[in-house]
Order: C-alpha cells, then structure tokens, then sequence
C-alpha cells in the first residue's frame, strides 16, 4: 500500500504584518483595508522556491538517510531557473547523490498534486522513497489582493510503500483549460480575471464533480471525510464546496490565510502536513488542488503517525516567526522599487561554472572533509588536514556539515557591506564536534547574536550576479530553533 | 635556520609623499614625490641603483600589473624591478625584497618603493573584489571593518570585558593617535579628536564605529637600502641598519581548526618571537623604543600590543588606560599618527611605518621627535584575524 | 657592481604537475602534486621550509590575493611567504626571491612555487582585464596575439625579409616545439604537427595563425632551494647551481621614444648580457648546452635568439631553417615542447623552464635526454614587445 512515508514544512521566518500593506497603499486603493488582518508569511531577501523546498526537504529527512531517496520531485510554478534543473539544486543541496531521478514540475496551480498523484504512481510499481517538494514564491504588484492573500512557503513529502503514515485510497483529476489567471512568458506579474466567475464557474463547477469521482473509487461517503484540504483565497468557496459535495463541516481545514497566505502551489501539501499533524489512525484525509482543473485525493492516517516524531512541519513553521512591520521591506525583497544601494553593490564577481562544478559538494552540499588519520573535521575539504599535529596528505573523506550543530565563535554587524537587508551579519561559525568557516548569519535582528549562542545551518541565495541572471547558492547559519 | 640578516643592510635614504585624498595626482607622481625625498636623502643618482621592488596590492582598481608602473615612472635604466604582494604587508615586503637582494650580494643598492592610489575608485572604504573564486563561492561577503570587529566579540568572552569598557579602550587607542597625527604636516588626517566624539560616531560594523577606522587615502613611500659598508664609503656616519624582517603567514588553522579563539592574532605572535630572536631582544616591552603597529582599525592595535608581547595577555587594556602607548608614555605607539591619520595606501604602508622610525632613530622627526630612541619596530597584517599575512620587522641604531 | 650570486644556491628538488586544462582540480592540488614531486626529490618536508615565495599572475581570476593560498594549501608551518607577480615573469621571480633569501643567510631552505588555474575563466585565450586606470583610458583594447604580431612587420621591415619568409620560419618554429612536446608526458599538446598545417590554420593575429600561439592551460611547478653546502651535507653529489638571475624593465625608450625600431627586445638584450656576464660566460652559441625561451608566440620565439646573443642578428630565421635549435641541433629549444606545448600558466612557466633544465642537467629527462647538457637557459618575457618585463635565468652543475 502506498502512501506518505515522511512530511515536512517550511514557512518562512519573516511574517509580514498584513495592515502595513493597507496603510502604506491607503492613499490609493482604500479596500485594501478590508484584508488588513493578520500576517503573511514573507521570504528574506536570500529565500526562493529552491532554498525553501530545501528546507522543508531537510524537515522530511529528519532521520532519514539520504542515500536512500531514489527521485526528487520539485513542483512550483516560480523555479528561479526556467532551464537549469531547480530540482538538481535541491538534491545537490541535500547531498542526494547522482544516481537518482530528478524532475520539475509547473505552469500550473495544481503541479503540487498533479505531481504527487504522479510520484504515488510510480511508488505503486515498487520505487520507495521519492521525495516530493512543492514550493512557490509568487510575485505580486504593490498594492494588489494578492499582495495581501499570498504568502511564501514549501512543503515536503516522502513517498512510498514503506510504512506509510498515511496510505493513499482513491485519487482523481480532471483538466480544464479554465483561466482564472496566467503568466506568459517573459512576464513578471499574473494576469487575473473576476472573482466572481472563478468562484462561480471555477471552483463550485470543476471541483466538486473531481470529489464525487474520487470518493467513489475509494468506496467512501462523503461524510466519511475528517479533513478536506481545500486551498483558497476565498474562505466561503471552501464551505461551499464542502457544502455541496456533502463533506461534513468540522472537516474543512484552515487554509493558513491569517498568518502565512496562500502559498499556491505548495499550499495543498502544506494543508495536508497541517492536517497530518493534527489526524489520528483511522482519519481520512482529502486533498484537493485546483488549476486549470483539479486533483483530489484520499489519504487514510495510519498507526506509523504517531511514531513520526521529527518534523517541525506547519505547527513549528507558524510558531516560529518574526512580524516585520516594514513594508518598504517587503517592497525591496521581490524586488519591486528600485533602490540605491551604493557603489558596492556594483561590484561585478561572476562565478566560472567549472569551478562551481568542481566544488559542488563544498558549495552546495557543504560538504567537507574528516581526515581519517585524526578524525578532525575540517571545512573545507583539503588535500593536507589543518590539524597541526597531524597535517596529514590525502587522508580526508567526505563529510557532512550541513546537519551538524554549531555556535558562534564571533561575530559582527557590518554597516558598510552590501546587502539587501542592512546590516550584514556574519562571523565565525564553529561547528560543536569539530570544524569552522567564517559564515553569514540570516533572519537576525540588531541584538539577536553573543559568542557562543547556538546556531544550524540553512541554504540560501547567497549573492546574485544580476549582470548574467545567475543566483548563487550556499549556506548561512540561523539561530538554532528548539 | 639561515644566520639571519641582522645589520646587514643599512637604510641610507627614505621618503613619503604627503597622505591623503591627493586627487590632484596619481600613483606616479606619488611615487616621484616619494622617491626624489628618498634620493636626495641617501645622495644618488637614479643611475645607481641597481635592483628595486616595488609594493601595490589594488593593482587592478589602479597602476596595473607587473613592477613597470615603478620602472616606466622612474625612468629607472633598465634594472631587475619587482612587484610583491602580500596584502596590507605588501609595502614592508617590497623592503624585504631590497634587503635580501642586498644582503646576498645580488645588488649593491636597491631601491624598495610602495605605492597606492585608492581615491579612484569611487569608493568610500576600500573598493569590493574577488577574494578568489573558490572563496567567493563560499565566504560572506564582508568587509575590512567586519572582518576585524570578529576580534571586538572574541575578546571580550575570552577575558570577561564588558562591552562598553572595550569600546571605551578602542576609542582611546585612537584618541591617542590622533593626537600624535595632528603634528604631522604629512598625515592624512591632522586633527585631535575627542572621546566623546569617537564613542558617538556612526557605527560601521559593530562595535567599530567610523573613529576606530583608519582613513582610506593616496600615498607612496620609499626606501634607499645598501651594505654598512657601502653606506659608510657614501660619507655615512648615523647608520641605521635592519635588525630584523620576519613573517608568518596563516596555513588555515585559525580559519578550520577549533583550536584559535579568534581574540588574538596568531601570525603575529609567531612572527614577533621570530623577529626578537633575529635582532636579539629578550625583553621587548624594555627594549622597544617605540612602534608602529597596522591599526587598521582601533581593535586591531589593541589586540596587537599583546601579540608583539610588549603588553601582557588581557593587559592591553590597562596599558591604554594608564598612557603607555602615548607620546609621553613608556613605549610610544602610532609616534606619526599610525594608519589612522595616514590612511592606508596599502603598498605603501609599511614603507611609511619605516620612514618614521627612520626619521625617529636620526632624530629627524621635528615636532614628534621622541627622546633618543634606539630601536624601532613595525608591524602589518594583512588579511583578517582568522587567516592572514604579519610582518614584523625591527631598525635600529649601528652600534 | 656586487658580486652576484653564481653558485651561492643550489636547487635541490623540482615538481612540475601536468600541464593541461585540469578541469578536476583547483590551484590548490596543482601546487599540492608539484609540490609532492619536489618534496620526495629534495627529501624535505614542509617543516624543513624556512620560507616560500609564490608566484600568481591572474590572481584576481582565480586563487586571490597574497601568498596565502600557498601557504594555506600546503599547511606550511606559519613561515614567510610572499607573493611576487611580475607578468610572465612571475615564476622565474618566486624563484629568484627565494635564491637571494638563501644567498643572503636569511634562510636555509626555501621553497619557490608558481601556480595559474586559468581554465576557470570561461574564455579561450586569456582573459580580457584592467590594465589599470590609466592605460584602461587610452590603451587599445589590444590581445596578447595582437601585440606580438607587431613584432612580425617590423622585424621584415628591418631585414627586408618577405612576409611570407617570415610566416614559413615561425612555422618550423611551432612545428620543432610540437615535435619536442610530442614526447613529453606532462605537455598540454603531446601531438606532432606539420609545417603545412601550421601555415593553413585560421588567422588569430596577422600574422601569427592558431598554431603560432601558445596554449592555454592549468599548471603548477616548483623549486627547493639551498646552499651548496647544505646540499653536500644532505648527500647531493651532482649539484646544479645557479649561474645568474636578471631581469631588465622597460622604462619607457621603446614606447614613448623613437629609438627602438619595434623588430626586437629591448630588455632582453639587457638581461641576457648582465646574465652572461654573472654567469662568466663569453660565448653564448658555444657555450650554453640548451634553452627555453618565452615562446608565448612563434615571432616572440625567433626573435628572442637573436636578442639571446644565440642567433645573430637578423640570422634567426636562417638557424631555425637549418635545425639548429631542434632537439638534434647545436643549441636545443624548447626541449620539452615549450609554451607552445605546456601552454602558459602564467605564474608556473618560468619554474616548468627551470623544471626541464634541471631534469636534462641531471640526466633524468627521458626520452627527451640530450647528450651531457652542461649549462641550461631560461627565459620569460612579461608584458608587450614595446614594453615589458624580461627574465633571463641560467643554471648548471656545479663546477662549470
């Protein structure tokens, strides 16, 4: 029996703080006012679709080896490269190895569970341990709904046969080339069309035809739902569908709109690892996804639930989090206003690929070395270990320090560097069980950092070079989150 | 180990341009200005010297590659010319250079010259670069001020110091230079500045506020080196000689290894000893008449003073407090206002640490001129606290 | 003038990695197997190091600044390291800095190390850079090719040579180098090549074709260093010495006043003569057994004999013609296959030259062992014909 073996959830540490959107646009669209409650979750500067389906990833594999994950899977419709493969990234970040499938998936609000229908597919022939990553940073102009309803966040599944924590009963999709929005090509910002008429024609005509298919290759009344994961800006066409497809009302879940915001494509896997936090044994959870047409499907909570103790998931993304009351913030993050940031910003640094190649374990993996003769971790990897009483040639092996707890050793915040969010933290990260490299630290404040406070390591744009449109990726260390 | 090189080589002419933001002129009038200071000093003619190094570590934001930038200028005939970088050492590299060259009997007179025009950039510190390809792929992007406050957070938890009784003793380390650079007519930066004024200065990288930084300017500075015996056959009586020229340079343990602590500079300790051992000087804080150290920023001199071993370990603090380091104090620091009222032109740097111990041991300083003082010392790091280049290098009196 | 410094240092071990585009590795294990290959010849391990010079020309586009990156690569005991970049003099430069810290008594054993990776750089040839402020503004937007390409028209200019005379000589100049790299395992280009071919590739520079320009490749080569005594007492029975070590400076005549007629190196006619006279050497076609010139081009080749006292003036091409400088020649150039074999990192070419000199004096050259070589040249030559660094290095066996 297939099903979910592992899940995971990232959300974003910065909350933006819903009503400094409606004042600071107040002067010319007053009805943004209306949607001025709560937070939305915001990325950093350094966050993107790839570096959070990292994150939630990494959350999913909490215990898990990475050498036996099989295919990665990254379904997002905002992939910061449209042809280098996102999915790569994330599995070169997560140390995966080369022997192993990769895919994106996109163009459509229901990639997330499209894909995941796909991966469960392949799943039934045998494959264990795919793991699938929905992430999505959409871009919204100033001032638009959107801007209010969306939020920034990823979600992580493991799929396969063994012991799943919720095995899959019944799936069903329908396509329709129904317009509620789209991106062409070249453009920044989504085209949308009336609420009205998505809700009316959309949402209430398409999806609750996919349910009733659904429930009936499971053999389920509707009524046998406990959770109906059911993703919308519009809180009422929940209920209504929910309504209409006789779901019993306590089953609709929250659609995380107060304090994070529609993630799109991630947010029907984010519902659903919500959801897989709250279930029991026994509950049935349906998942819809909607899009140019729709997917549901039916997931059964097993006993292995409450064994899965690991992830942080969507309870402990939403706890942790940082208000941030500085729209013009925002506004500069996605890169809507253009902002002087002084000559250093110039500075032109491409980075040769031969070398990025060479060093892909070192950069993206952060992968060092352990000298096999004294056992010093050291970073990076060299050919003669650091270690002054050994200083050994050609004795290092691979190892690991993107999992490994660290401190700071010491520490600034530089007013003078270029960043995007001033001041520039960095300082001497030294990791507990041997090792240190001068890193960044991200998603600090003024005051947060004193030698010897602890922190772990995330992945993160480190530098774009805007003149060849490449983002350049590597690790920074976060205060660590109990 | 080699015998060393002590008094070897004696120094028979030196110059400085004038610091500053000299946007009137570039990088080889500068260095004319230096050398024809240096030439008429040691009384020769360009046609004499017969090998010279030349010092510029910002090559690519000015003079460019190669030592013909110091060549062509100088119309030099024709001679073995070189560039060294070595960082901010890179100006007491090119005198090492010279001396060596000397001192093997390669030449007879070589001409050791740094050089660095840093206000064409645009900048306001020092311009942004690549620190290679593989660390850009992985280093943050910091700063100079960044990446020598680390020393501020480190220091203060390995000896207990409250955060605002180590910004209090930073600021003092340079008050006290800037009240030895308001009598250099050739400084930079030629004002006293208060206290009050440097502990409320805008913050640049915490705890470094803009005082603790050294200015960013235009500069060259040059040095004339021979035999003593050449020296003394020149009609040459006051002869100062090189007593020692050492480095030590990171390998990476304090960058990859646990065992540094990040409050001290590794290198200079080892470089130090090495230095004391080469001059022969057992008692430093005793022996050192006074030094120039690279205070490229106020936290890096304080720091320093402990690893030259004149201040003891966690003491650094006391001695400031107490005015050792003051003109009137025991071992005078920064006698010429140090690199914070000179700026850092990083090639010429240690060259101009030079010339003032030079002028010092004549008894050439005018308005600075300390009291009989017999040895000199010099210090650069080049780099950050956790990997980095530091020369040590120690002048004195023939005798 | 002082008294030099023939025979006050002895070289001990040599290490030179293959040469080549090492997309697998980074500086740092360039240095490291040049490095190793040296340490095992000398028997000295880096505690044994007193000092160490580096030498990096296009630091900004690879390693970085400083002489850290050697010093951090090979974990050197926190000793003195200094960086030295001279143009494509850099290496002969890391080695003489390292041959005057000995000579002076400032050291015992010291390490000279040149390293360039350019593969990492996305270009073809050399990458396009500042030339600093000034030149940046009025400069041409000139390529290496381009500039020593002048050398041709001036030089047929002079002796009314025919273009396509010189064309033909430069020819046989790459064709006698690729013949000699053909045997080289540590070459870049290890193929033989015909002068037809030579003469028929495309255009890079008129008149210098693809095959008249050196290679562009990843390198690193070494030298450890000592005193002659220090060498007898570690057991060393055939020590090679340094005979001399000059360089001369442009200073402005051949640029910006109209006595240099542009055929020629100024400098190197400079450098060789005080090398020679350091040296104690009168006869220069009699009396050196071989060298390895700066053959960043074909013309530069040719027209560095002349300038080496080698060829006479004007004779160059007539030498190169009859085989002089082949391997089975009078005088044999670039017997490892030159630049235009191993390519040019730029701050390892002087040290790989010194590498093939010190293997053939020691007879450990292989297949490419000429018969009882005694006194072995090197040559770089750093900048632009009008303007330009000029290294001339020689070294033999002890005794001669």
């Amino acid at each position: 029996m297939v099903g979910i073996t592992s899940f995971g959830a990232y959300i974003p540490k910065l909350r933006l703080n819903r009503k400094s959107i409606a004042e600071a646009n107040a002067w010319g669209n007053a009805g943004l006012k209306g949607m001025a409650k709560g937070q939305r979750a915001m990325c950093n500067w350094d966050e993107d679709s790839v570096t959070m389906a990292v994150a939630a990833a990494k959350d999913a594999l909490r215990g898990v080896k990475s050498s036996a994950i099989s295919r990665v899977f990254l379904a997002t419709t905002t992939a910061p490269f449209l042809d280098r493969q996102n999915a790569g990234i994330v599995s070169a970040a997560l140390h995966l190895g080369h022997e192993i499938a990769s895919m994106d998936i996109t163009s459509s609000q229901k990639a997330g569970t499209t894909g995941l229908i796909a991966a469960l597919d392949i799943a039934k022939s045998g494959e264990d341990n795919i793991l699938f990553v929905a992430s999505e940073k959409r871009r919204t102009k100033a001032a638009s709904s959107q801007e209010m309803q969306y939020g920034h966040g990823a979600a992580a599944l493991l799929v396969g046969a063994d012991k799943p924590v919720a095995k899959l009963l019944a799936s069903h999709s329908r396509t329709v080339d129904f317009i509620d929005h789209y991106r062409a090509e070249g453009r920044d910002f989504d085209y949308q069309w009336e609420e009205r008429w998505i809700r009316d024609e959309g949402y209430m005509k398409i999806v609750p035809p996919a349910i009733d298919a659904a429930l009936k290759k499971a053999k389920l009344k509707a009524d046998a739902i406990t959770h109906f994961v059911m993703p919308t800006v519009f809180p009422a066409v929940t209920r209504s569908i929910g309504k209409a497809a006789g779901l019993a009302d306590k089953a609709l879940r929250d659609t995380l709109g107060d304090n994070c915001g529609d993630t799109g494509v991630a947010h029907p896997l984010l519902m659903l690892v919500d959801a897989l936090q709250d279930a029991k044994a026994g509950d049935k959870i349906m998942v819809a996804g909607f899009g140019n047409g729709c997917d549901v499907l039916i997931f059964e909570a097993t006993k292995e639930l409450e064994k899965l103790k690991g992830p942080r998931g969507v309870k402990g993304g939403l706890a942790n989090g940082r208000e941030e009351k500085n729209y013009n913030k925002f506004l500069t993050f996605n890169d809507l206003i253009t902002k002087e940031f002084g000559i250093r910003a110039e500075a032109d640094m491409p980075t040769p690929m031969s070398a990025l190649y060479r060093k892909n374990d070192m950069v993206l993996g952060l992968i060092g070395g352990i000298c096999t003769a004294c056992k010093t971790p050291q970073y990076p990897k060299s050919d003669v270990c650091v270690n002054p009483e050994c200083n050994k040639t050609h004795t290092q092996e691979d190892y690991t320090f993107a999992d490994k707890a660290a401190h700071v050793m010491s520490w600034t915040a530089d007013y003078l560097t270029f960043t995007l969010d001033p001041p520039g933290h960095y300082g001497m990260v030294e990791f507990d069980a041997g090792g240190r490299f001068m890193a960044d630290f991200t998603d600090v404040a003024v005051g947060d950092l004193d030698v010897g406070m602890p922190v772990e390591m995330v992945f993160r744009v480190k530098s774009v070079d805007e003149r060849r449109g490449f983002i350049r990726y590597f690790w920074k260390a976060v205060p660590r989150t109990a | 180990m080699g015998a060393g090189i002590r008094d070897k080589v004696a120094i028979v002419g030196m110059g400085c341009s004038k610091f500053g933001e000299r946007w009137d002129v570039g990088a080889e009038e500068l260095l004319v200005e230096a050398y024809e200071e240096a030439r008429k000093d040691a009384g020769i003619t360009t046609g004499e010297i017969q090998a010279a190094w030349l010092s510029t570590a910002l090559e690519d934001f000015n003079v460019g590659k190669s030592a013909l930038p110091l060549s062509m200028t100088l119309r030099l005939p024709n001679i073995p010319v070189t560039r060294v970088e070595n960082y901010c050492a890179s100006g007491t590299e090119a005198f090492r250079g010279a001396a060596y060259a000397v001192a093997a009997g390669a030449c007879d007179i070589a001409l050791a010259a740094g050089v660095e025009k840093l206000k064409d950039t645009g900048y306001g510190g020092l311009p942004n670069r690549t620190r290679g390809i593989n660390s850009d792929m992985i280093r943050p992007n910091n700063t100079a001020p960044g990446a020598f406050a680390q020393l501020a957070s480190a220091y203060r938890a390995k000896h207990n110091v409250k955060k605002e009784d180590l910004k209090k003793a930073i600021g003092m380390v340079s008050e006290k230079s800037h009240a030895n650079g308001a009598l250099n007519p050739k400084a930079h930066l030629q004002k006293a500045v208060s206290l009050d004024t440097i502990l409320s200065a805008p913050m640049i990288a915490e705890p470094l506020g803009l005082f603790d930084c050294c200015g960013v300017s235009d500069g060259a500075a040059a040095a004339i080196i021979t035999t003593p015996e050449i020296a003394r056959s020149m009609g040459k009586h006051n002869l100062i000689t090189v007593k020692s020229l050492q480095l030590a340079l990171s390998n990476g343990l304090e960058a990859e290894h646990n065992s540094w602590d990040g409050s001290y500079f590794h290198t200079t300790r080892i470089a130090a000893k090495r230095a004391y051992e080469e001059a022969g000087i057992t008692r430093p804080r005793e022996e050192i008449s006074l030094f120039e150290v690279h205070d490229c920023f106020s936290i890096t001199e304080l720091v320093t003073v402990e690893d030259l071993f004149i201040s003891p370990e966690g003491g650094a603090i006391k001695d400031y407090m107490d005015g050792f380091y003051n003109a009137d104090g025991k071992v005078p620091c920064q006698i010429d206002g140090g690199l914070k009222c000179f700026g850092h032109p990083v090639g010429a740097s240690g060259l101009r640490m030079l010339y003032e111990m030079y002028l010092q041991l004549l008894g050439r300083a005018g308005k600075r001129q300390l009291k009989d003082p017999r040895i000199g010392m010099t210090h650069n790091l080049g780099g950050m606290p956790n990997a980095n280049v530091s020369s040590v290098a120690i002048i004195g009196r023939l005798d | 003038m002082s008294a030099g410094i023939k025979d006050k240092v002895a070289i001990i071990g040599m290490g030179c990695s293959k040469f080549g585009e090492r997309w697998d590795v980074s500086a740092d294990e360039l240095m490291i197997e040049a490095f190793e290959e040296a340490s095992k010849d000398a028997g000295v391990d880096t505690s044994q190091i007193q000092a160490a010079w580096l030498a990096t020309q296009l630091e900004e586009i690879n390693v970085g600044k400083s002489a850290l990156p050697l010093s951090v690569a090979l974990r050197l005991p926190n000793i003195p390291v200094t960086r030295v970049e001279n143009y494509c003099a850099s290496g002969t430069e890391a080695f003489r800095g390292a041959v005057y810290a000995v000579a002076s008594g400032a050291a015992d054993i010291a390490l000279a190390m040149g390293v360039e990776k350019l593969k990492d750089t996305g270009y073809g040839g050399l990458p396009a850079m500042s030339a600093g402020t000034n030149m940046n503004m009025r400069g041409p937007n000139n390529t290496a090719p381009g500039s020593f390409a002048q050398l041709a028209s001036a030089y047929g200019a002079k002796h009314h040579v025919s273009k396509a005379e010189v064309k033909r000589a430069i020819a046989h100049v790459s064709a006698k180098s690729h013949a000699n790299g053909a045997i080289n395992p540590k070459a870049h280009l290890q193929k033989a090549v015909s002068v037809e071919t030579i003469m028929e590739a495309p255009m890079i520079a008129e008149p210098l074709g693809l095959f008249d320009c050196c290679g562009v490749s990843d390198g690193a080569a070494c030298a450890i260093i000592t005193t002659p005594e220090i060498a007898r007492r570690m057991g060393r029975k055939y020590i090679v010495t340094v005979k001399s070590l000059q360089l001369a400076l442009s200073s402005g005549t051949e640029s910006e006043f109209n006595g240099w007629d542009g055929s020629y190196f100024l400098t190197t006619r400079i450098a060789a003569k005080r090398a020679y006279e350091e040296a104690g050497i009168t006869k220069p076609r009699e009396q050196v057994s071989m060298m390895e010139v700066h053959d960043c081009f074909s013309i530069t080749e040719m027209v560095t004999m002349e300038d080496l006292f080698i060829s006479p003036e004007g004779g160059a091409i007539k030498d190169v013609m009859d085989g002089f400088y082949n391997a089975d020649g009078k005088v044999p150039c670039q017997i490892d296959g030159g630049l235009k074999c191993f390519g040019h990192p730029v701050g390892a070419s002087g040290l790989r030259m010194l590498y093939e000199m010190y293997l053939q004096l020691q007879g450990r050259a292989g297949n490419r062992q000429l018969k009882d070589p005694q006194i072995g040249l090197t040559h770089n030559l750093g900048g632009f014909p009008y303007q330009n660094v000029s290294s001339v290095a020689i070294i033999g066996k002890l005794g001669r």
